[in-house]
């Protein structure tokens, strides 16, 4: 046994002397080109200074590898000369390139800071669920709602308007809807938003989650009847708040024919490849 | 032997009776109006004369207006608990221009006959728009709690 042992010992003791002959070695070799240099030529070799060290900002938001298109690039349907619409892309990527309009859906939380000459420190910070988006071209708008001090806050911003100087995505997602409109007559805890809050991230190549909430509504009389098919609300409970005799009264206004209406059909996937190619090479320069 | 059972049908009828008063049977103002004359509004600072119950909702009886429409910063004249007040609009429901805020009531502050608000306090936000608006609305404004 004790034989074993100092053989053990022994073979240590050489297997360490191995390691620092090695590391002699790498040394050696590591300095060798330094010193060979002078010896070919008399001149020292000229200084390479050490590459730049690349810097990733990890709170600058990731470029996202979303192919998105903010929807108000997309013309609406009518007669007007498309040199209007191109116009007003031009001038809205000029816009995009000062001010950062990040990707966000209906159902969205936002922050908005604007500038207020009316407002103490002449910025205005507002934070809410974003409950509608309109207009198109220069004249987007989207509408951010919350509760504070229990009173129902809307505000109706201009996505292009020079006053905004800053959108933050709180948290990206989407909801069963295009219009969250009817968050006005469901109860208050559905629009709180703490101005607060921290952004939740969200991977650059994920999916934009949807929301499956479905909210409970204050009672009637609403602002809208939003049982009717006209809306087409799928995010609220009516079995909570209507009985099935109302919500099959509520399909006397349905108009089940207008999914046929071939004079409003507007095929834009065409549309929007040729203009997410032309805004994604505008912004480039 | 009767008494849980009287009271089981007892709390049930109020649960009804509860219910049926929680559905709203009368008709509210539209959504999309300003204030105008027969206008209901809630005040919205802390005098007793606004807080306290009363069977009747504060009314707009007068809009001080050319055009009788009242907006943020309008003064309009209140049926109050049988009194005339006097009192100043601060939001309403009918959107203004955009990048303002629109709320969810009708609020107004009491003001008396010189300006002067009656409460000490707004529980509720106030739009910055009020400021730039002519008239002196300072003292209104300093008893405001918040700013959207």
């Amino acid at each position: 046994m004790a034989a074993c042992s100092k053989r053990l010992d022994k073979f240590i003791v050489s297997l360490r002397l191995l390691r620092n002959l090695q590391l002699q070695n790498e040394r050696f070799l590591s300095t060798s080109v330094c010193r060979l240099a002078p010896d070919n030529d008399s001149k020292p070799p000229k200084f390479v200074p050490p590459s730049k060290p690349v810097i990733v900002d990890k709170t600058q938001a990731v470029k996202s590898q979303r192919k998105f298109l903010s929807p108000e690039f997309i013309p609406p349907r009518q007669r007007t000369d498309p040199l209007k619409f191109s116009m007003e892309r031009r001038d809205m990527v000029r816009r995009r390139k000062v001010l950062d309009i990040p990707e966000f859906y209906v159902g969205s939380i936002l922050a908005v800071s604007m500038a207020d000459p009316n407002a103490t420190g002449k910025i205005n910070r507002f934070a809410g669920i974003c409950i509608q988006r309109g207009g198109s071209g220069l004249g987007a708008t989207f509408v951010l709602r919350n509760i504070i001090n229990n009173q129902g806050v809307e505000i109706c911003y201009e996505m292009y308007s020079p006053r905004i100087q800053k959108i933050e995505v709180l948290k990206c997602e989407k909801r069963l809807d295009d219009n969250l409109m009817y968050l006005r007559d469901a109860l208050p805890e559905y629009s709180t938003v703490d101005p607060e809050m921290k952004p939740v991230p969200l991977s650059s190549t994920e999916e934009v989650p949807v929301n499956k909430l479905k909210v409970r509504m204050r009672p009637k009389p609403w602002s809208k009847r939003w049982e009717r098919p006209k809306f087409n609300i799928q995010g609220i409970r009516f079995d909570l708040c209507l009985t099935p005799a109302q919500m099959e009264h509520a399909q006397k206004w349905a108009e089940p024919w207008r999914e046929y209406d071939m004079l409003k059909e507007y095929d834009t996937s065409e549309l929007e490849k040729q203009i997410f190619a032309e805004v994604q090479q505008e912004m480039k320069k | 032997m009767a008494l849980p059972w009287l009271s089981r049908s007892f709390t049930g009828l109020l649960v009804e009776t509860s219910s049926i008063i929680h559905q709203r049977t009368f008709s509210v103002s539209a959504v999309a109006a300003a204030i105008q004359k027969m206008t209901r509004v809630r005040v919205v600072d802390n005098s007793s004369l606004g807080n306290t119950p009363y069977h009747r909702p504060p009314r707009v009886i007068h809009v001080y207006t050319k055009n009788g429409v009242g907006k943020v910063g309008d003064k309009v004249l209140l049926a109050i608990k049988g009194q005339k007040k006097k009192a100043l609009i601060i939001g309403h429901k009918m959107p203004g221009p955009r990048m303002t805020p629109r709320f969810d009531s009708n609020n107004v502050v009491l003001i008396e006959d010189n300006g002067n608000p009656t409460g000490t306090r707004i529980k509720v936000p106030v739009p910055t728009q009020l400021r730039q608006k002519e008239g002196d609305f300072s003292k209104v404004l300093a008893i405001a709690s918040s700013f959207v």
